[in-house]
C-alpha cells in the first residue's frame, strides 16, 4: 500500500507545488549469497524546496542505501526495488537508467563522505567540475571551465583560477570538499543529496561546510537530504529529522520534535550517547548496548526490541509484531511520528525520568 | 616532471654500469679458457695458445680489458686481424665474426615475435578483462573468465605444436613459421610470424584478461567511479575516462617489464619454431662457452630491461600526477 507522505514542518503538500522529493514505502533488497538483503524496508519521507530532512542512524540502517536509491545508483540488476520515488513529481523507479541518468546531476546531485576517495585522482580539480557541467550543457570547454572557476570562488577557495589546475591531492581535505560541493551545485540542482559531508573532516572544518552548505542551499532554494550518524549536525541545520533502523523508519518528524520530545527508546539511544557542554558532567553516557542487526536477519518484531531496554515494559508485542509508524496522540505534534509499541504515556515518563536528564540539550 | 625523467634516466645509466662490470667479472674472470677454444685443435699448442691469448687481450689485467671492451661499443676496436667496428661486443670464438654481426642476425626475430605478440595479447587481453569485469556475472564473462583459465595454463611448446599440426601441417591455412626481414615483404614477415605470435598471444593474453579484469572490478567500485555515476556520465565515459584510466596504470608496469625481458630472449618459442633468435643463440653460446656472445646477450638483456622500466617510469608518472610529486 503506498501512502502519501507530507513533511512534518512544512506546510500541507498542495498538489501543484508539493515536496520536491518523495519517497514513498521505498524497499530495497539485495540478494546477497546469504540471502536476500533488506537494506531499505517501506520508507517514506518528504523534502521541500527550501528545507533540510537529516536522515540519522548507525551504520548499516539503510540512510547511505535509501539516497543512493534516490539517485539511481544502484546495479538494478542486482537490486530490487519497490516503492515510489517522485523527484520532481517524476517517478525515479519507473524510469529507464539512461532517463534517471540525464537528471543525476542536473536536477539531483550527491556530495559523498570522503573527498579524497571520491574525487578521481588523475584529473585537475577544474575539469573534474566542467566534466559535470559539459555532462548537462552543450557549451564549448572554455565557457565550463569558467563556469567550474566561478563555482570554485563561490564555495570559498581562495585563488580559484590556480587552484582549478591542481589536483585533488594538492588540496586540503576542508578545500577538496568544498571543490566536491562546487562539483555538485555546478548544475544548479534542485535536490541536493550529502550524505556524511563533514564526518571525514576536521572539527574545525565541519563547522564552515555546514555554514556552506546552509548559505547554497538559500541561495538555490533547493532541497536538502544530509545523512548523518551525528545528531549535532542535524541539530545544526536539519529542519525535519528522520531516525533509520534495521531499514526502517523509527521516528519522524521536525527537528524540535525529535530532538525535543524523542518517542522512540532508539532515539533516546542516539540522544543519551552524545556528550553535552551543558549537561551534568558527573552522569554517565548512555551508550546503547549491542550492534546494529544485519540485514539478512532482521529480529522479528520491532527491529530494535534486543538492544532496547525498555521492550516488553508493558509486556507488549516488540518481538512479535513489526510496529506502525503512529502519530502522536496525546501531544499535538502534527506530522511527527514514531514506531513503537510502548504506550505514549509511558514513553513520556521513561524520557522524563531517565533520559532528559543525561540529555544532551542540544 | 623533466627532473623526474632525469633522476630516472641517471639512474638507469648507473645500473647498467653496474650489470656490464659484474657481468664483465664473472665471465672473463671465470675458469673459461677461449684462447683453446679458438685454437681448434684438441690439444693447442702452448704457443698458440700464448698468441692467441695476447692477440685477444686476455693476457692483460681484466680493468684494462674491461675498459677496451666498454671502448669498443662506443668507438669500435681491432681485435687481432680481425676488424670490429662500433658497436663492437666482441668477436665470436668460433666463427671469428664481430658478436654485433651475429646478434645483427638473431636480434630482428626476437624483436618481431615480441613487438607483434605484445600487440596480441595486450589488445585481446586487456580489452576482455576490460569487458568482463564491466559484464561482470553475465554469461559472457564466465565464459571468457573460463577459456583464458584454460590458455593460461598452456605451454608454449604445446599451444605452438598444436597450432602447428592443426592449422600449417593439418589444413595448411597458415604458413609454416619462419623469419623475413621485414624491410624485404612486410606480407611475409608477419605470415612467417603468425603462429608464434599467435601462440604468445593467445597464452599472454590470458593472463593479461585475467589481471585486468581484475583490476577494472576493483576500480569500478572506488568512490570516484561513483562520483562520476553521480554525475551523470554515460557508461561509456564511467568506465573509459574513469574507470580504465585508472585501472590501466598496473597493466602498463607488469607489460613493460614483462616485453623487456622477452626482448633478452625468448628461448622457448624460438626453439618450438625453430627460429634462431637472441634467445637460442645465447643458448648455443653456452654450449659452446662462447663468451663474447652470452656477455653481449646478457648486456643486451639488461638494457632492454633497464630502458623498459624507464619507459614504465615515465608513464607512469604521466598518467598518474600523484607520483610525479615523490
Amino acid at each position: 500500500m503506498v501512502h502519501r507522505m507530507t513533511s512534518p514542518s512544512g506546510a500541507p503538500a498542495s498538489t501543484a507545488t508539493g515536496p520536491y522529493l518523495q519517497v514513498n514505502d521505498l524497499k530495497v533488497r539485495f540478494t546477497t549469497e546469504d540471502g536476500v538483503v533488506k537494506a531499505v524496508d517501506g520508507v517514506s519521507f518528504a523534502v521541500e524546496r527550501g528545507r533540510t530532512l537529516g536522515i540519522v542512524g548507525e551504520s548499516g540502517s539503510g540512510k547511505s542505501v535509501t539516497s543512493l536509491t534516490v539517485m539511481g545508483l544502484h546495479n538494478r540488476k542486482r537490486t530490487q526495488i519497490t516503492g515510489q520515488i517522485l523527484v520532481g513529481g517524476r517517478n525515479i523507479t519507473a524510469m529507464t537508467d539512461d532517463q534517471i541518468r540525464r537528471l543525476r546531476g542536473r536536477d539531483m546531485a550527491m556530495i559523498f563522505q570522503d573527498p579524497l576517495s571520491a574525487l578521481h585522482p588523475f584529473y585537475k580539480i577544474g575539469g573534474q567540475i566542467s566534466e559535470a557541467y559539459r555532462i548537462h550543457h552543450k557549451v564549448p570547454k572554455s565557457i565550463a571551465k569558467t563556469r567550474a572557476i566561478e563555482m570554485l570562488d563561490r564555495v570559498g577557495i581562495p585563488q580559484p583560477q590556480k587552484r582549478a589546475e591542481q589536483y585533488p591531492h594538492e588540496f586540503s581535505g576542508g578545500m577538496r570538499q568544498r571543490a566536491m560541493i562546487a562539483m555538485a551545485l555546478v548544475n544548479n540542482p534542485d535536490l541536493l543529496i550529502a550524505d556524511e559531508p563533514t564526518t571525514a573532516l576536521d572539527v574545525t572544518v565541519q563547522a564552515q561546510i555546514l555554514d556552506l552548505l546552509e548559505d547554497l542551499q538559500r541561495e538555490f532554494n533547493s532541497a536538502v537530504v544530509l545523512i548523518t550518524h551525528d545528531l549535532g549536525v542535524i541539530s545544526q541545520v536539519a529542519d525535519d529529522v528522520l531516525v533509520m533502523y534495521a531499514g526502517r523508519v523509527a521516528e519522524y518528524g521536525s527537528a524540535e520534535q525529535v530532538l525535543r520530545a524523542p518517542q522512540h527508546p532508539y532515539t533516546w539511544g542516539l540522544l543519551a550517547s552524545v556528550p553535552s557542554l551543558h549537561g551534568n558532567a558527573d552522569e554517565d553516557l548512555l551508550p546503547i548496548k549491542g550492534n546494529p542487526p544485519s540485514l539478512i536477519n532482521v529480529p522479528s518484531g520491532c527491529a530494535f526490541h534486543p538492544r532496547c531496554r525498555y521492550a516488553m515494559l508493558n509486556g507488549g508485542p516488540c518481538d512479535i509484531e513489526v510496529p506502525e509508524l503512529l502519530r502522536l496522540s496525546l501531544s499535538d505534534e502534527p506530522g511527527h511520528v514514531v514506531a513503537c509499541h510502548l504506550p505514549e504515556r509511558q514513553r513520556k515518563t521513561v524520557y522524563e525520568q531517565e533520559i532528559a536528564s543525561v540529555g544532551v540539550a542540544i | 616532471m623533466l627532473r623526474f625523467i632525469i633522476r630516472r634516466v641517471l639512474l638507469a645509466f648507473f645500473t647498467l654500469f653496474a650489470i656490464s662490470v659484474t657481468t664483465f667479472a664473472i665471465f672473463f674472470a671465470g675458469p673459461a679458457d677461449p684462447a683453446s677454444m679458438m685454437c681448434g685443435a684438441r690439444q693447442c699448442d702452448p704457443v698458440a695458445h700464448e698468441r692467441i691469448n695476447r692477440i685477444l687481450g686476455l693476457d692483460e689485467p681484466i680493468t684494462t680489458q674491461y675498459v677496451k671492451y666498454m671502448k669498443g661499443i662506443f668507438l669500435g676496436r681491432q681485435i687481432g686481424d680481425i676488424e670490429c667496428p662500433a658497436p663492437c661486443l666482441g668477436v665470436s670464438f668460433r666463427t671469428r665474426e664481430p658478436v654485433t654481426t651475429i646478434l645483427a642476425r638473431s636480434a630482428p626475430v626476437t624483436l618481431s615475435i615480441t613487438v607483434g605478440s605484445a600487440v596480441i595479447y595486450l589488445v585481446v587481453g586487456v580489452g576482455l578483462g576490460m569487458i568482463s569485469a564491466i559484464r561482470q556475472g553475465t554469461y559472457m564473462d564466465r565464459a571468457a573468465v573460463g577459456v583464458s583459465l584454460v590458455f593460461a595454463s598452456m605451454q608454449i611448446f604445446f599451444l605452438g605444436l598444436l597450432l602447428l599440426y592443426i592449422f600449417v601441417y593439418g589444413y595448411g591455412w597458415l604458413p609454416r613459421p619462419q623469419y623475413h626481414p621485414i624491410t624485404e615483404n612486410p606480407l611475409k614477415w608477419a605470415g612467417g610470424m603468425i603462429v608464434p605470435w599467435l601462440t604468445i598471444g593467445l597464452i599472454s593474453a590470458a593472463t593479461y584478461a585475467r589481471f585486468s579484469r581484475a583490476q577494472m572490478l576493483e576500480t569500478l567500485s572506488e568512490d570516484y567511479v561513483r562520483t562520476a555515476q553521480a554525475k551523470g556520465a554515460s557508461k561509456l565515459r564511467v568506465n573509459f575516462r574513469h574507470a580504465f584510466r585508472a585501472a590501466v596504470t598496473p597493466i602498463v608496469t607488469i607489460a613493460g617489464i614483462e616485453i623487456g625481458g622477452q626482448l633478452g630472449g625468448l628461448v622457448i618459442t624460438e626453439t618450438t619454431f625453430s627460429m634462431l633468435g637472441i634467445g637460442r643463440q645465447a643458448v648455443n653460446a653456452v654450449n659452446n662457452l662462447n663468451l663474447p656472445i652470452i656477455m653481449a646477450t646478457v648486456l643486451i638483456a639488461a638494457v632492454a630491461v633497464v630502458v623498459a622500466n624507464l619507459i614504465v617510469d615515465v608513464s607512469y608518472a604521466l598518467i598518474d600526477p600523484r607520483v610525479r610529486l615523490s
